[in-house]
This record gives C-alpha cells, sequence and structure tokens, in this order.
C-alpha cells in the first residue's frame, strides 16, 4: 500500500491536472485511459543501489513533468507507476509484473544492475511489454522488447583504454565487481587490450561485499602495470579509491564505473581519486553547451532537486530515453507497444537543435536493428583536488552487436544475450 | 604468491576487522545472550557520529568520541525501551533487533541521504620494496587487541565486571546479594553498544558512508562470536586469530572471493567439531591436561 501512497503524493504535488487520474490508480487493477499515457519507473530510492538509483528516478520524474508541462506526448499526459524496488532483485519481479499486468504500462523503465535486468527480463519477453533498460552495462542483450540505451562496456572502455594506452604504455592490471557485469567488463578490457596492443597482466574479481582491498593493492604493486582497469561496483568497493591512495599506490587508473555513477570525487576526500580517467557518456562536468548553459541540464535538475547531490551518468539516459519514447508515440500515432517498438526500429535522434533532450552531445542515435544507442563519449579525469575535466571525447557507436553478432531486431525476434566469449578468442 | 611480510600485513588486517566487527556482539549476544542483528546499525550510527563530528571540522579523535557517544545514547534508548522486555526471550530478541535495524537504516537515510562525504585515511603508507600498506588499517588491528585486553581486563578485574557477569548468570541470586541487576543490564547492553560504535568510528575513515554499511560487519562478527564459544572475549580473540589466518592465507593465494569461502567453510568446520566454540575446546584440552597430571 505504501507504494501507491508515494506515487499518489508524487502526483499530486507535480501537478493537479494529474490528480484525479492518479486517485484512479490508487484503486489498483485499473489501465490506463484514452488521454493518459501510464509509464512504470521502478528505480531504487534505498537499499544498496540507492546512490546511483535515486538520481535515476529523480531524471525520468523531471522528464516526464517537462513534457506534461509542454503538452505531453500527442496531447496525452503521462501519469506513472514508481514504487522502490529498494535494491531487491525479487522486489522486482514482483513489481515488474504488477507493472505489466495490473497497472498495464504503456513503457516500462527498470533497474540498475544487469542482475536486476536478467532477473525481470524473462517477465518482460514473455509478456512482449517494451523496456527500457537505462544503465551502462556490459553490452550484448539483443531482444525485441528491450532497449538498451545506456552505453556498452564496449564504448566506456573503448574511450578510455586506448586513451590510457597511448598516454602510459601497454601493461594493464584489471580489477572488476564480480557478478555478469564485471565479468564481461573484464573480458572487453581483454578484447580492447588486443586491439590496441596492449596486454593485460593479471585480472581480479572481487565480492560486493568486499571492503579490504589490501592484497588487491599489494598484487597491483607486484604486477606493476602502466595503469589499471577498474570495473569496481558499489559503496563497498569505494573503499578501494581511499585504501590505495592511503597505501600511496599512484598508478593511473581507468574506469567504467568510477565517479560518473556515485559521484566518488565528490563523496571522498581529495586527492583519492587524483588520476582516475572515467569512460563514460555522461556526468554532471560534461562541458556541453546544452548541459552547462543556463537554463541546460543541469540547472533544470537542480531547480527540481536542490538538494540532490549529484547528477549521474545514467540519470541523462532515463531522461533522454523519455523523450525517446515521446518521439516515437508521435512518430507511431499510438501507443500500442508494437507499433511504438516499430517507430523506435526506423531509428530515433536526439539532437542539440532539440535540445535539452540531448546533454551528453550533439546527437544520440538510436540503432533500430540492436536497440542500441551510438553515444558520444567522454574520457573524463580528476585532478588532484577532483576538479573533473574533460580529456577526450568521441563518436562512439555501439559493435559488437552490429558488427560482431550481426544482430537485426528489425528482421529476426530474439531474446538473447550475447558474450563477448563466443566471439573473441583472447576472451576465453 | 605468498609472501611472508605480504601475509602478516594482510592477517593484521584480518584479525582487526574481525575483532572489531565482533567486539561489541560479544558482550550483547556472547555475555548477555541478546542476538541483536542491530549490531551492524550500531557500527553505522557511530560511523555516522564520526562522520558528521569530523565533517563540521572537529579533530578526528573528539570526532571518534562523538561517535562511540552517539551509540552509547542509541543502546541506551533501545535497551529502555525495547531490549530491556526480551531478555531471555532469544528469539523475539532477533526478531525486534532485525526491525529496528531496518528501521534503523531507513531512518538514517530520510534524513542524511544516501551517503555522506567521508573523511579521508590518516597516517600515510608503511612501504616495504615494491609493496606498500595503510598505516591506519595497520593500527586498527593494534587497537582491536588493546580493545580486547581492556573489555576482558573489565569484566574480570572489576567489581562491576564482576556484579554484571552475577547478573547474567543468576540475576535471583545476584538481586538477593544487592545487586541492582536491572541497572547492570542497562550498563551491560550500552557497554556492548559503545563498542560498537567505536567499530565504526574507527572504521569511518576507511568505509564508504552509507545507511546500509553496518551489514558489512554482521557476518564476521555473528561467526566469531558463535565459533568463539563459551568463554566470550578468549574466543573472540581466538576466533579472530584463527578465521583471520585462514582469510589472508587464502586472501593472499586465491584472491578475496576464495578467502571469504575458506573462513566461512572453516567456521562450519569449527562448529561441526568442537561444538562448545574454540574457546570451549581450549578448556577441554586444559582439563584433560590438569586430568592426566
Amino acid at each position: 500500500m505504501s507504494d501507491r501512497l508515494v506515487s499518489r503524493r508524487g502526483f499530486l504535488s507535480s501537478s493537479a491536472v494529474l490528480a484525479g487520474t492518479a486517485l484512479a490508480g490508487c484503486s489498483g487493477g485499473s489501465a490506463s485511459s484514452d488521454d493518459t499515457i501510464k509509464i512504470g519507473v521502478l528505480e531504487d530510492r534505498s537499499g544498496n543501489f540507492a546512490l546511483v538509483g535515486d538520481p535515476k528516478h529523480k531524471a525520468s520524474m523531471l522528464a516526464i513533468e517537462e513534457i506534461n508541462n509542454n503538452g505531453g506526448i500527442d496531447g496525452k499526459q503521462i501519469e506513472t507507476f514508481s514504487p522502490d524496488p529498494q535494491s531487491d532483485n525479487q522486489r522486482y519481479q514482483e513489481l515488474a509484473s504488477r507493472a505489466i499486468r495490473e497497472e498495464e504500462v504503456d513503457a516500462l523503465w527498470a533497474g540498475y544492475s544487469s542482475a536486476t535486468r536478467e532477473a525481470i527480463r524473462p517477465t518482460i519477453d514473455r509478456n512482449e511489454q517494451l523496456y527500457f533498460y537505462t544503465t551502462q552495462y556490459e553490452g550484448g542483450v539483443c531482444d525485441k522488447y528491450t532497449f538498451a540505451v545506456g552505453p556498452t562496456a564496449r564504448q566506456q572502455l573503448g574511450i578510455v583504454l586506448p586513451y590510457l594506452r597511448e598516454e602510459f604504455g601497454p601493461d594493464i592490471y584489471t580489477i572488476a565487481a564480480d557478478y555478469n557485469f564485471g565479468q564481461l567488463s573484464a573480458d572487453w578490457v581483454k578484447v580492447l587490450a588486443n586491439e590496441n596492443d596492449a596486454n593485460v597482466l593479471g585480472e581480479e574479481f572481487i565480492p560486493l561485499s568486499e571492503t579490504d582491498f589490501s592484497s588487491t593493492i599489494n598484487n597491483i604493486q607486484e604486477a606493476d602495470p602502466d595503469f589499471v582497469m577498474s570495473m569496481l561496483v558499489g559503496a563497498n568497493h569505494t573503499s578501494f579509491y581511499e585504501q590505495k591512495a592511503s597505501a600511496g599506490l599512484e598508478v593511473p587508473i581507468g574506469t567504467s564505473t568510477a565517479m560518473a555513477q556515485g559521484y566518488e570525487h565528490r563523496r571522498i576526500d581529495p586527492p583519492a581519486m587524483a588520476n582516475i580517467y572515467a569512460g563514460v557518456n555522461y556526468m554532471e562536468e560534461v562541458p556541453t553547451d546544452s548541459n552547462t548553459q543556463d537554463g541546460g541540464f543541469v540547472d533544470r535538475y537542480f531547480e527540481k532537486y536542490p538538494d540532490a547531490p549529484y547528477l549521474n551518468e545514467e540519470a541523462e539516459t532515463n531522461y533522454f530515453s523519455t523523450y525517446m519514447y515521446k518521439e516515437a508515440v508521435e512518430q507511431a500515432g499510438t501507443v500500442e507497444q508494437p507499433e511504438v517498438i516499430d517507430a523506435l526500429e526506423s531509428g530515433i535522434s536526439l539532437g542539440s537543435e532539440r535540445a535539452p533532450e540531448a546533454p551528453e552531445g550533439e546527437t544520440i542515435e538510436l540503432d533500430g536493428a540492436t536497440h542500441h544507442v551510438d553515444h558520444h563519449m567522454w574520457v573524463m579525469r580528476a585532478d588532484d583536488q577532483h576538479n573533473v575535466e574533460a580529456v577526450e571525447n568521441r563518436k562512439i557507436p555501439e559493435q559488437f552487436l552490429s558488427e560482431t553478432v550481426g544482430c537485426d531486431l528489425r528482421e529476426e525476434v530474439e531474446t538473447t544475450q550475447y558474450t563477448p566469449v563466443d566471439y573473441f578468442e583472447e576472451a576465453q | 604468491m605468498v609472501n611472508g611480510i605480504n601475509l602478516f600485513f594482510q592477517f593484521l588486517d584480518s584479525f582487526g576487522f574481525i575483532v572489531l566487527a565482533a567486539i561489541g556482539l560479544a558482550v550483547i549476544f556472547g555475555m548477555m545472550g541478546v542476538i541483536n542483528l542491530a549490531h551492524g546499525e550500531l557500527i553505522m550510527i557511530g560511523a555516522y557520529g564520526t562522520t558528521l563530528v569530523a565533517n563540521a571540522g572537529a579533530p578526528l579523535v573528539l570526532a571518534m568520541a562523538a561517535g562511540v557517544l552517539a551509540a552509547a545514547v542509541a543502546g541506551l534508548i533501545i535497551e529502555r525501551t525495547i531490549v530491556k522486555r526480551l531478555y531471555h526471550r532469544p528469539l523475539d530478541s532477533m526478531v525486534a533487533t532485525w526491525a529496528l535495524g531496518l528501521a534503523l537504516t531507513q531512518v538514517v537515510r530520510i534524513i542524511f541521504g544516501n551517503s555522506l562525504s567521508g573523511i579521508g585515511l590518516p597516517f600515510g603508507a608503511i612501504r616495504f620494496g615494491a609493496f606498500s600498506y595503510s598505516m591506519y588499517r595497520t593500527v586498527l588491528s593494534v587497537v582491536a587487541l588493546a580493545l580486547l585486553v581492556g573489555a576482558y581486563l573489565v569484566f574480570t578485574r572489576t567489581e562491576f565486571g564482576i556484579r554484571a557477569r552475577a547478573t547474567i548468570q543468576d540475576a535471583d541470586t545476584a538481586r538477593a546479594m544487592g545487586v541492582d541487576t536491572d541497572r547492570m543490564y542497562t550498563s551491560t547492553f550500552v557497554i556492548g553498544c559503545a563498542l560498537a560504535g567505536l567499530t565504526g568510528a574507527l572504521y569511518a575513515p576507511a568505509l564508504s558512508i552509507v545507511p546500509g554499511m553496518g551489514s558489512t560487519f554482521l557476518v564476521e562478527a555473528f561467526v566469531a562470536v558463535v565459533t568463539g564459544g563459551t568463554s566470550v572475549l578468549l574466543g573472540t580473540t581466538l576466533a579472530a586469530g584463527v578465521l583471520g589466518s585462514a582469510d589472508a592465507l587464502f586472501t593472499n593465494l586465491y584472491g578475496t572471493f576464495i578467502g571469504q569461502v575458506a573462513m566461512l567453510i572453516l567456521a562450519i568446520l569449527i562448529l561441526r567439531f568442537l561444538p562448545t566454540g574454540l574457546s570451549g575446546a581450549l578448556e577441554d584440552l586444559r582439563e584433560r591436561i590438569g586430568g592426566e597430571n
């Protein structure tokens, strides 16, 4: 019941127009009526992933509020179903089922971790539910109903690893969280190392519960690499950066996970994050006009949420994908999901002409064949005062599904996740 | 690669962590028999108190004292309102303190948000050749040992300690002897909470300050107290030594994941073959040797 109360409160405060329909939603079981569109937003506001999930939720609400204030989607106001899944995969499964069967959402945004996505994807596929997964992830999901619009490991590592290879040398040591995301990201490091004439000296996988990194630090010192690639995840792993600074380990570190998601450079005392290079499509400091200008994305976010600590990578993905959905519905002229999926597959791009939709770069293009996005990627470096600056940027398309696997969801309906092990010798 | 110096520092780190995770629980669960599943949250309160006061500009030692005080006050309130009614009802105390832990985590999240900005680790590094260690985490293991000795002396050598243990062993007789058992229960519980708070205070610079941080300590804490066995403080020391060695050795050989697996398998073996725990086994051994003489 409390979920419903929360969503009701959100509605009442955001828009009086919505109040009536929101209350109707509280009675449960009612499908969205013809003049509203119902969106499910399941993002963690408590539990282990609250730190990264809360900005996602906030950014979705910002996009929805903006769209509603500007006349909605094709004149229809958006209402939301957005209980807190509490970082609990079982709860995600229950809430995803409820969103689909009882709330009959027209589109669903859900989940931070890859483990969560894989926990709910069978339900999504069985119900042929249009689903946006907005976290950066290991890549490879070729799924008719899933639009994985965050950057993939190949895109994130693909900007930062070649940069560090040029700057510091060929020897890499990999540390990664011990679950599907970390394991597959580490495989991508090996693939990219091979492509960039670098070598991986060693790799280490660390359980999410671990907070003690002294042996890891020793192993890095023993291997003596030119740089470290870090795909550590979650609050516990943040201790690594403090401990390596305290132990005096000064090797440059490339990462796809630190800073952009959990804003470690704001939370930890300098200089623990000095010389850390994040490969990202977005973080609050990304120096584009649509992001930083007066009235830009950052301004609008903090105007709505003055107490929010940070505007993170995934928040931007939730934000632009909501606009992407709007484009698709308007193009399709209906919220019927097969038609909307067709519209998305015809290729949607959000450009700076129509800012605020693309805070990360000039354009964000959805590849209809793979349901992935060609992102504008940045290498962001923190200095010893934890000031962050962009040192490199370019557009990187999704490559694995489009070029290596040959996934084309317009031609063939699939729900498979492909992994680099099946395609690259060096990942085996 | 096993390297003697690496292994030694790794052991100190594991030992310190297990002792500090367990010490507050050793008093509350080990001595008083209250299954306190809010133990992690008391550690979290200690860490939050320390971080908030340190971020306000106070020196670290003062901030740590504030963290300990915060946990002690929280412990006093919890004992007076909830735990007081649940002595000798271990299952009820388990459910009540678990719920309390969830509530505390959520209250802290509502008040302070999803994280606090941390305080840096003091002291810097110790270096050996190509290797280096965080000085602070090494110091923690020494502090852990000192705390164990201190707690042992308080509970065995002071009048307070004897009254407290008498109360817990046989409250009726103790009361007949003129001991204010109510106060003894309260003060013992508060000491346990203050120790948990101290753990939080000591680890505040080394960990991410998030509402759920207490769960990091819970497994090690219960495993150490249970495998430690009948003589609580001695048992905790032995358990931290034995489990810490396994953790350090296997972490050093095969990485952190196998280190944790090895530690938990060893705990299962200890409970299977030494049902009275490590300290119980040690006492049996001492008696048997004594008997033969």
